[in-house]
């Protein structure tokens, strides 16, 4: 690890100061994907700005049908939180398959969106339930949110405080994990809302997360595991590694949305 | 047995250190003055270095020195060797490329070290790493070895023309060429047993100290075999004379063999700490470990087994290529063809045997033994083609090996080996009734109600431990002696030391060799302490490895013991003035047998070392030492089975149940045999379902991280069925064989006899992770 300044403000407006004061710091959260970098010497940020201690980005809030995160929740706070468990208890689930509980108990909700990994669990949350993304400027819908591998619509010096969404239907989360990291290798997200679905698949684009309109059609006029059998998944566009073809991982989507619609 | 004596399941006296945090490992050593060594790794798998500029590295922070294979070349540095020599089939001998500590001219792997920085922290040693400039020229890459044997394939080292370094055999090539063209039916099968990195929790670590004024090093490091590693480095390396050298073993955090060996960083450390004059410190990191630990296996095998019109085997035909890697590491050769094709009879009469094994260079990482080494490989062989022709046969897989076991003992097989003592239908029958085989039709049945595909699978493995005998193995090109030696000190207050040449990172040895004292002695474990791993206490030792510390090295304390015992009892004879052969030693006195008189242990001890009343002429004091060299190999052997469920939509398979059923002859803590079971079928589940070890073709390897390499973990594991049969081993005092790599060798071919079963193709290759799974089914579909 490269020498970097550790600062701890306690409000957003600190956080936002010290960043724009230091064009090569980052903000810094649970440090599961920003310390391990780190200490690879991947990424040498002058200046962490640990955003842990702001209250104003903690709490799992309900208002009526709305569901607000702060953006410094952690997956073990999601996870457990009963409010959520009644409310879209497909996203607790997502949360409580995280990595391991070293990472559920450090790792944020915000610091997961706001790296965007292409095979991260919350990304495909966001989508599927038409979340907003609240930041230390605007609000921005999740679709125009997702950019694509590890990119994001947020500016330098911009940070997430919140994300907020309608309390979906009927939701779960299907993720085959990579053997190796345990991230998603299929991850897929299904929500009912009213009259739509929305169907977002994780850990498979090469673009990074990504909505699949044929299933959300097929589940709009059908919401069940068998309207799913005529949709073909294209492997076009799909990543191809070593641990899944492009074609492996267009099954193993279908496979996961039939069990995550069943799960719901 | 007593309650803590042989037989004993005593919890590890060891684990409350490590459990604790309290263990103290090369990491945790602090010298005054101590500084740190970072390396410079070539990024290129094969590369000419044209140029080496250290100048901006050396103004950097807190740089003691940057130094490379030149000035190391300069000090008389030697090149590693590997120790044991193998000649091919036409006589010439092996042909060994050099391999200095920091490359010299080339380099011939990503991770091969280049330059060494010593500074002032870590952090700046690293920085300055980063400064220093080499300028490579690439060169053509080679990384299978199948590829790198074809003509016109990059040539790794130029003395190893067609990067063949030997094309060895063993057995009889005509007797078993006319079994197969004689044969009934002939099972064939080509088979890849995959390269294995060895993630031992510890990475790899030193801290050399060199002592102006004695002119006198020392070095901690993480070595299994610390005496070898101090003979190794004065005998070859040129680092320092013996007597001039101490090396220290402290606590080793898993070493699964990758600890066996001398790596370049030692050497550099020693040497370094003696040219910039400061202690020097490494410590590898994750990355570190996965590019450059020696890894396992990397065998391609084609092979053949012939039958007669009774199922009977008449003859096993072998062609393998085994992959070293870039480099000879210390004990390679003998893992591909000693430690493998000698085991190639398996449990099995098998009249004719023919093994061909050529290793190869290639621009890997270099590969010696990984926890079982070769035998593994020898092991998935055979087992896999025993539960490929009981298919083709159409018997079942249990009586196909039934009808073909070896059932008298000594057996000699035509690969070298003499088995002892063995009872493999025994093995067989337990493991079948503990894993209620008869019963599985309906258990597949009820996983296909549920989706699933269902299978089972069997293999009954043998292996060779303790190695060996220090004659055989020398007729055999092997560069060391293989025996143990061990001193018991007997205290004046009657509390024991043992000194022992074997090593313990993860055995248990404090406890075990403890219970051998306690049960000897007949006093309480806590007042027995094992000492192990410093060149300065303990006078010569062969280390652990191959399972050798049960046989070999508690024999030689067992031989010591008696030496103890004997004048223990003489002096206890005197002093109750009775026949030294009535004395009897139990509940911590000497007795005579039959009588009430008795005198404590401790004055028996006290006795000796004050010497007012000892028997006329004898010597004062109470420590004797002893050299074991073995008569024979050991052989565990055993019977696994192990059920497993296949997701045919997604290609993931889950270890159902898993049972084992092991002959390891006289056990002395049934718990640590357990644990080092469950340890070894963990890894052996990782073999077969999740690791591998992909290098892209430009070398770099794609799985240098647990992102991309995938270890088992504790939800991988179902909870193992383990239980024993004793025939006990008639070739040490103990009669005990060694439990120590059995899981790992004898778990691959069942989980891939069961997984080829439950999705019905003749043979899938390691590991069947679920994308392979998928792939097969889809192939098939
Ligand atoms: C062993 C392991 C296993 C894991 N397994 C999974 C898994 O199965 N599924 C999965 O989805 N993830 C997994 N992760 C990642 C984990 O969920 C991380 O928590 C997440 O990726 C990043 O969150 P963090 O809070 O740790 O952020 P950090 O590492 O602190 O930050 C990540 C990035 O986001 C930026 N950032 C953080 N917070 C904000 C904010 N509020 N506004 C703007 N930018 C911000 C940082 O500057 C940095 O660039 C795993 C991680 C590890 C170490």
């Amino acid at each position: 690890m490269y020498e970097t300044n550790y600062h701890r403000p306690s409000t957003v407006e600190e956080a936002v100061a010290l960043l724009s004061a230091n064009p090569d710091a980052k903000p810094l959260a649970g440090g599961q994907t920003l310390i391990p970098t780190m200490k690879q010497r991947l990424a040498a940020p002058s200046d962490l700005v640990d955003l842990r201690h702001i209250e104003a980005l903690r709490g799992i809030k309900l208002e009526g049908r709305r569901i607000i995160i702060g953006a410094a929740t952690t997956h073990a706070e999601v996870a457990g939180s009963e409010a959520l468990q009644s409310a879209c208890p497909g996203l607790a689930s997502l949360a409580a398959h995280i990595g391991d509980p070293h990472v559920r108990h450090m790792g944020t909700l915000g610091g997961s969106v706001a790296n965007n990994d292409p095979a991260a669990d919350y990304p495909s949350a966001m989508l599927a339930l038409d979340a907003t993304i609240h930041t230390s400027t605007r609000d921005i819908k999740a679709d125009d949110y997702f950019t694509g591998l590890f990119e994001t619509a947020l500016d330098e010096g911009e940070i997430i405080v919140a994300v907020s969404f309608e309390a979906p239907e009927k939701a779960a989360y299907a993720k085959f994990a990579n053997p190796a990291s345990l991230y998603a290798m299929a991850g897929v997200f299904v929500a009912r809302h009213g009259a739509g679905v929305r169907v977002a698949v994780t850990g498979a684009g090469s673009d990074g997360v990504f909505r699949q309109g044929d299933m959300e059609a097929a589940l709009s006029a059908n919401w069940s595991p068998a309207a799913l059998d005529s949709v073909t998944v294209s492997a076009d566009d799909l990543m191809d590694d070593l641990h899944a073809s492009a074609a492996y991982r267009a099954s193993l989507i279908k496979t996961m949305a039939k069990r995550a619609v069943a799960a719901a | 047995m007593g309650l803590q004596g042989i037989g004993a399941a005593v919890p590890r006296k060891e684990d409350r250190r490590f459990t604790t945090g309290a263990g103290r490992y090369t990491d945790d050593m602090v010298v005054q003055g101590m500084r740190h060594a970072a390396f410079v790794r070539s990024p290129h798998a094969h590369a000419t270095i044209k140029g080496i500029d250290t100048s901006a590295a050396e103004g950097m922070p807190g740089v003691v020195g940057v130094l490379t294979g030149a000035q190391l070349k300069e000090d008389g540095i030697g090149n590693l060797i590997c120790g044991w020599a193998i000649s091919s089939k036409d006589g010439s001998p092996m042909n060994m490329g050099e391999w200095s500590p920091l490359a010299v001219g080339k380099v011939r792997y990503v991770g091969d070290a280049v330059v060494v920085v010593v500074a002032e922290t870590r952090a700046q040693a690293r920085d300055a790493a980063e400064a220093v400039m080499i300028d490579y020229e690439e060169l053509p890459v080679v990384v299978d070895a199948v590829e790198a044997l074809k003509d016109g394939a990059p040539q790794v080292h130029e003395n190893a023309p067609g990067n063949l370094i030997y094309d060895w055999e063993i057995g009889e090539r005509d007797a078993t060429d006319a079994a197969i063209a004689g044969a009934a039916h002939v099972t064939k099968m080509k088979i890849r047993n995959n390269r294995l990195v060895p993630n031992a929790m510890e990475p790899r670590a030193a801290l050399a100290k060199y002592d102006k004024a004695e002119d006198h090093y020392t070095l901690w490091t993480t070595s299994q075999n610390p005496h070898v590693a101090r003979l190794v480095l004065s005998a070859f390396y040129n680092v320092a004379p013996e007597n001039k050298l101490r090396v220290i073993a402290p606590d080793v955090g898993g070493g699964f063999g990758s600890k066996i060996y001398i790596y370049p960083e030692e050497i550099v450390c020693l040497w370094a700490s003696k040219r910039t004059g400061v202690p020097v410190k490494w410590v590898a990191d994750r990355t570190e470990s996965f590019l450059t630990d020696a890894h396992g296996r990397d065998h391609v095998t084609e092979v053949e087994m012939a039958f007669d019109a009774e199922n009977r085997i008449l003859g096993l035909k072998v062609d393998t290529i085994a992959n070293l890697g870039a480099y000879m590491s210390l004990f390679s050769s003998a893992v591909p063809t000693y430690l493998y094709a000698t085991l190639l009879s398996g449990q099995y009469v098998i009249p004719a045997i023919h093994a061909n094994v050529r290793t190869v260079y290639t621009n890997t990482a270099p590969v010696d033994a990984y926890r079982g080494a070769g035998r593994p490989e020898a092991t998935y062989l055979l087992e896999r083609l025993m539960e490929t022709a009981a298919r083709e046969l159409g018997v079942s897989p249990a009586e196909l090996r039934r009808k073909n076991f070896i059932r008298e003992f000594p057996y000699q097989t035509p690969v070298i080996m003499c088995y002892d003592a063995g009872d493999y239908e025994a093995s067989l029958d337990a493991a079948m009734k503990a894993a209620d085989w008869d019963g599985f039709p309906a258990r597949k049945a009820e996983a296909a109600s549920r989706g699933k595909l269902r299978g089972i699978g069997m293999s009954c493995y043998i292996e060779a431990c303790g190695i060996a005998p220090s004659a055989a193995v020398g007729a055999l090109g092997a560069g060391v002696g293989l025996w143990e030696s061990a001193e018991v000190r007997v205290n004046a207050v009657g509390t024991v030391e043992v000194l022992t040449g074997s090593h313990s990172h993860g055995q248990g040895h404090e406890t075990t060799f403890a219970q051998l004292v306690s049960d000897r002695f007949s006093i309480p474990l806590d007042q027995v302490n094992i000492v192990h791993g410093d060149t300065d206490k303990v006078q010569m030792g062969m280390g652990t490895y191959g399972s050798r510390s049960g046989a070999v090295g508690m024999s030689a304390i067992a031989k010591a013991l008696d030496k103890v015992e004997t004048k223990a009892k003489k002096i206890a004879a005197h002093l109750l003035e009775a026949d030294e052969g009535d004395i009897v030693i139990e509940d911590g006195h000497c007795k005579v047998a039959g009588t009430d008189k008795q005198v404590p242990w401790f004055q028996v001890a006290l006795a000796a070392y004050t010497a007012h009343n000892l028997p006329d002429g004898m010597e004062p004091g109470l420590k004797e030492g002893a050299f074991y060299d073995p008569s024979n190999f050991t052989f565990p052997a055993g019977c696994y089975i192990c059920e497993v469920e296949v997701d045919p939509e997604t290609g993931k398979t889950e270890v159902i149940q898993f049972v084992a059923s092991d002959d390891f002859g006289n056990i002395i803590n049934p718990l640590i045999v357990e644990g080092q079971v469950h340890g070894g079928i963990a890894q052996g589940i990782g073999q077969a379902l999740l690791e591998d070890t992909a290098y892209d073709a430009s070398g770099q390897l794609l799985t240098a991280s647990y992102m991309d390499y995938a270890m088992p973990r504790a939800a991988d594991l179902p909870s193992f069925q383990v239980s024993n049969t004793v025939t006990p081993c008639p070739s040490n005092p103990l009669g005990i064989k060694g439990c120590g790599e059995a899981g790992a060798i004898g778990s691959p071919p069942a989980l891939i006899n069961a997984v080829t079963d439950a999705i019905g193709v003749r043979d899938i290759t390691m590991p069947a992770s679920p994308r392979r799974v998928w792939e097969t089914l889809n192939a098939k579909a």
